[in-house]
This record gives C-alpha cells, sequence and structure tokens, in this order.
C-alpha cells in the first residue's frame, strides 16, 4: 500500500527567544486533508510552533520536515497587523502575487485576485482601506491573501481572537467548506468550546504537546487541567463536548464587607 | 490679469539669472523629491529617527573629508557606512536596543564633527553648508550627484515597490512568501544614507530629518492608497523644495529652513484640511470626505 508523506513533522522541537525556552519537545505530525485545531492558554508557545512551522524562527533543537515545495498560507493574528497601513482590500491580496517588473499586474492575476476576494465574502469591498472593514471581514482579507498564495496547507493564528460569536460561526464555515474542498488547514485558538471543539483534531498544548486527538478523546479533565493548569469539567451537550471551569477549587475573592 | 502674469513671471525669472540659483534650484527641487520618495518608506516604518541619525552622522563624515583634504561625497560616504555597521553592532550584541545606538553613534559622530569644527576655524564655513545647507555651496558634482542618486534609487523603489510594501507592512508574511527582507532592508538604509548625502549641502543636515518626513506625512493625510503616495509625495516634495528656493531667495533666509518651513505650512494645511472633512464626516455632512 501507498501512503503519502505528512504534510510536515516535528521531531522532538525546542524553540525560544533569547535565554528563555517557549516550547520543548515538540512532537506531532500533519497530513494532507487534515483540519488541526492547536489549544492552550495565552503564552503556552502556540504561535512559537506556527513561527518555527513557517520558518520564521529556527528551532534550537529538533527538525520540522516539510514535504518538499509545500506551500503555506499564513493567516496573522489581526492584532498584529498595522490597520493603518496605507492599502485597499485588493492591494493586501496583491502583495503576494510575483508579476514582471515595472509592469502592472496583468488582466489575468487581476480577475484571480477579485476571484478570490470575492468566494471569501468581500465581494464589492475590493477598494476598501483595510481600517474600514469589520473585525471579521478584516479576518477573511489575510485569508484571501492566504488563499493567493494558492498553498497545500493552511495556518491560522487565533483566528477567532476578538470576533463576536456570529463572525466566528462564519469564519468556521468557511474554513469547513475550504477543508471539505481539499484544504489543509492548522489554527491556534485559546477558545475551546467556540471552536476548537467543532474541529475534528485537536492538540493540546502547553510548551509541548499535551494530547492529540479528536475532540471527544482529548477534552478530559485530566487533559484540560495539565494544558491550562486549572481544574476543568467537561460536560456533553447535543453530542458535542462543552469545557467549564470547575467552580469546586480554586481561589476565591472574599467580599470587602466593610465598604 | 496680463499684469499679474507678468509680475509672477518677474518673480519666477529674476533668481534664475544667476547661475548659482539655477544649480541650487535644481538641486534643491530634485532632492527634496528624492527625499520624498524615499521617505514614503521612512514614515510607513516610523523610521524618522534612522534618518535624523544619518544626517547628524554625515555631519562627522563632512568635517573628516574637509580636514583630509578628501571628496565630500566620499569622506560623508564611508561614515555614513561606518555609523551604520557601528549601530547594528551596539544594537545586536549589547542589551541597548536600536533606538539608544543610533542616539549613541550618531550623536558621538555630530559631536566629532563639531569638535574638528572648533580646532579648525578655516573649514568652518563648509560645515556651516553641511549643518544648515547653502545654495551658494551647489556646484556641478552636487548635480551630477543627486541625478545619479536619484535615478539609482527610483529605479529600485519601481523595480521592488511590490517586495518593498509587502516587506514594510508585513515582514514575517513577506519573508515565508519568499522576499529577501533583510538584504530589501539593507538596500533600503543605503538608499537613505544616499539621499541624506546628496541632500545634506542644499537642504541642510539638520533638517534632512523634516524633508523625510514632510512630503510622505503630507501624502498619508492626503491618500489611503501607497500606489498613490509613492508619486505624491515626490511631487509635493519638489513642490517644497522649488517653493522653499524662491522663498529663500526672496526672504533672504538659508534654503534648507525655507524648504522645511514650505512643507511645514503644507503639511499643516492638509492635517487641518483632513481632520475638519472628518469631523464632517463624523456629523454626517459628508460620508466621503476622508481620504480616497
Amino acid at each position: 500500500m501507498v501512503t503519502s508523506a505528512p504534510l510536515f513533522v516535528f521531531e522532538h522541537v525546542g524553540c525560544g527567544y533569547g535565554a528563555a525556552t517557549v516550547v520543548d519537545d515538540v512532537r506531532f505530525a500533519v497530513d494532507s486533508g487534515d483540519f488541526v485545531g492547536i489549544v492552550g492558554p495565552s503564552g503556552s508557545g502556540k504561535t512559537t510552533v506556527l513561527k518555527a512551522l513557517l520558518g520564521i524562527i529556527r528551532p534550537r533543537y529538533g527538525v520540522i520536515r516539510r514535504r518538499e515545495g509545500l506551500r503555506v498560507g499564513y493567516v496573522p493574528q489581526v492584532e498584529t497587523i498595522d490597520w493603518t497601513f496605507p492599502v485597499t482590500v485588493f492591494d493586501v491580496v496583491a502583495l503576494t502575487v510575483r508579476h514582471g517588473r515595472f509592469r502592472r499586474l496583468p488582466t489575468s492575476d487581476i480577475d484571480r485576485i477579485r476571484g478570490i476576494i470575492d468566494a471569501v465574502g468581500l465581494d464589492g469591498l475590493h477598494d476598501r482601506h483595510i481600517s474600514e472593514l469589520s473585525g471579521g471581514q478584516q479576518q477573511r482579507v489575510f485569508l484571501a491573501r492566504a488563499l493567493a498564495q494558492e498553498p497545500d496547507l493552511l495556518v491560522l493564528d487565533e483566528p477567532a481572537s476578538g470576533v463576536d460569536v456570529a463572525t466566528r460561526h462564519e469564519l468556521l464555515h468557511l474554513l469547513a467548506d475550504l477543508h471539505h474542498d481539499g484544504m489543509t488547514i492548522v489554527l491556534t485558538t485559546h477558545d475551546i468550546n467556540g471552536l476548537a471543539a467543532h474541529l475534528p483534531r485537536l492538540i493540546c498544548f502547553n510548551r509541548t504537546v499535551v494530547a492529540d486527538g479528536p475532540p471527544d478523546e482529548v477534552l478530559h479533565p485530566y487533559v484540560l487541567e495539565r494544558t491550562y493548569g486549572a481544574p476543568m469539567d467537561v460536560l456533553h451537550h447535543g453530542g458535542m463536548p462543552v469545557v467549564l471551569e470547575h467552580r469546586g477549587h480554586g481561589p476565591h475573592v472574599a467580599r470587602d464587607r466593610s465598604a | 490679469m496680463i499684469a499679474t502674469i507678468a509680475t509672477i513671471g518677474t518673480v519666477l525669472l529674476e533668481p534664475l539669472e544667476f547661475e548659482f540659483f539655477q544649480r541650487g534650484l535644481f538641486v534643491a527641487t530634485a532632492a527634496s523629491a528624492l527625499c520624498g520618495l524615499i521617505g514614503v518608506f521612512v514614515v510607513l516604518r516610523s523610521m524618522s529617527y534612522i534618518g535624523h541619525g544619518l544626517s547628524h552622522a554625515v555631519f562627522g563624515g563632512a568635517a573628516a573629508s574637509t580636514v583630509l583634504g578628501v571628496s565630500y561625497f566620499v569622506g560623508a560616504g564611508v561614515w555614513a557606512v561606518l555609523a551604520a555597521l557601528l549601530i547594528g553592532r551596539v544594537s545586536t550584541r549589547s542589551p541597548v536596543g536600536a533606538d539608544a545606538a543610533i542616539g549613541v553613534v550618531t550623536t558621538a559622530s555630530f559631536a566629532i564633527g563639531l569638535a574638528i569644527q572648533s580646532r579648525n576655524g578655516s573649514v568652518s564655513s563648509a560645515l556651516d553648508t553641511v549643518l544648515f545647507g547653502n545654495v551658494l555651496a551647489v556646484f556641478g558634482r552636487d548635480v551630477l550627484a543627486v541625478l545619479v542618486v536619484g535615478a539609482c534609487v527610483t529605479v529600485f523603489v519601481a523595480a521592488f515597490r511590490r517586495e518593498l510594501t509587502f516587506a514594510t507592512f508585513d515582514p514575517d508574511v513577506a519573508r515565508t512568501s519568499g522576499i529577501p527582507v533583510a538584504r530589501l532592508d539593507a538596500l533600503l538604509m543605503v538608499a537613505l544614507s544616499a539621499t541624506v548625502i546628496v541632500s545634506a549641502r542644499v537642504i541642510g543636515a539638520l533638517l534632512i530629518a523634516a524633508m523625510l518626513v514632510l512630503p510622505a506625512g503630507t501624502a498619508r493625510l492626503l491618500t489611503n492608497s501607497i500606489g498613490r503616495m509613492l508619486w505624491l509625495a515626490p511631487l509635493l516634495g519638489a513642490l517644497f523644495g522649488f517653493g522653499g528656493m524662491y522663498a529663500s531667495w526672496y526672504a533672504e533666509v538659508p534654503s534648507g529652513a525655507m524648504i522645511t518651513l514650505v512643507g511645514t505650512v503644507v503639511f499643516g494645511a492638509a492635517y487641518l484640511g483632513v481632520d475638519a472633512a472628518r469631523r464632517r464626516a463624523v456629523a454626517g455632512l459628508d460620508d466621503h470626505a476622508v481620504p480616497a
């Protein structure tokens, strides 16, 4: 039987900045067609893993094997974008498209870019400055930019951060459609119930991989406590796991009765 | 009407009878346009402090070249490269940040220039030219230098417009998309240094930092498109240089000061105009009054 090689593999990878080691002994692989959510608290090293995967930072030890010729489309956290930068929706997507020096963008590329912008639901907003978009629309511009690179793998850093419930649902549907059409997707999130629980595969992460598997298997109180450092309960509602903060323990703030 | 046109004609033509003014007008207009072009990236990358520092560093190089008897362009060029290398070394190999490294290296360079100036009274007028700009000190070699640097920088920006924009907007993703960000950053620094060196003798090292910011800043107020900024900023720079030279002639004030003041007045007008338009838009009187 012929099996295709994974798109990428992390083999005992450690990364850090300056003197600090941020992630340690990271091991996981992603195959073509996977839809993976890396979940963990803020500061757990999720973005560092993505940066190492993209080649923005180099591992201190270990190896990241990427399939030869792998094309990656990256959607950064919206908080990291300079929204005052003088570019329109069309400009942002067009930046990724190579064309002849001293020449205008060919009509075929213009049509392709317009098609991608329309496909992510931003039709009619091509010439809008990026600061004039809503949170969900801003997220979609960078999704369009990533898709314009015709990637084999789509990587999103905290796509659900700072967006409302309706926008999160729309984004989830859009990503599900892309996955249905064959796109491999890896995203990070700290939102378990709103996003992670809906994905087919989760990697619970805190400096290293705590657990890796379908939500039903990994969303377990023991795993969550090791991931988030606090006790959590898991209920089931409509066949979906729902994670709740454990109210029985944890710190209590005494009410100030003197006021 | 005819009398008004005749008066304007006289105002514009009278100084042109002097060859030094012709040269000065050309170099001021071209250098200011060049500052406007490279200034787009200085403004969008929040690099104005580097421009400020480089112009101060150039003064040290100018002072050294005067004493050693070598060409200003060679002295200032070598000095700027050494200053840039030293800034890089101090900021990467010590806990001192890049902004502090720029502050230390470039002000030290400026201090060396001042020390040389005070010990060599005979060269002080040449150094005053570099500090404040002097239209009388513009010669044929300055015209040639601004033409060569202007052509090189324009070709560089036109050829790598997409890559420079991408690396400015989102360097991490640009790098993952195969754009050589570090090499482009280095080339941009070279272009910025060359611009400062060829502009210093007419605008003045102390005032170049303003010209790296004013045309591009005004263009940024007027448009939300980097494509439009890249032609509007050089055009505004040229207008500031041209208008400033005539203002300098009639007000009998150094050229660099008047070029900067013309730019500041236009920037102020643009700022107030855009601010008023924005307030009208907020008040619901005009939905499309913000920059195009």
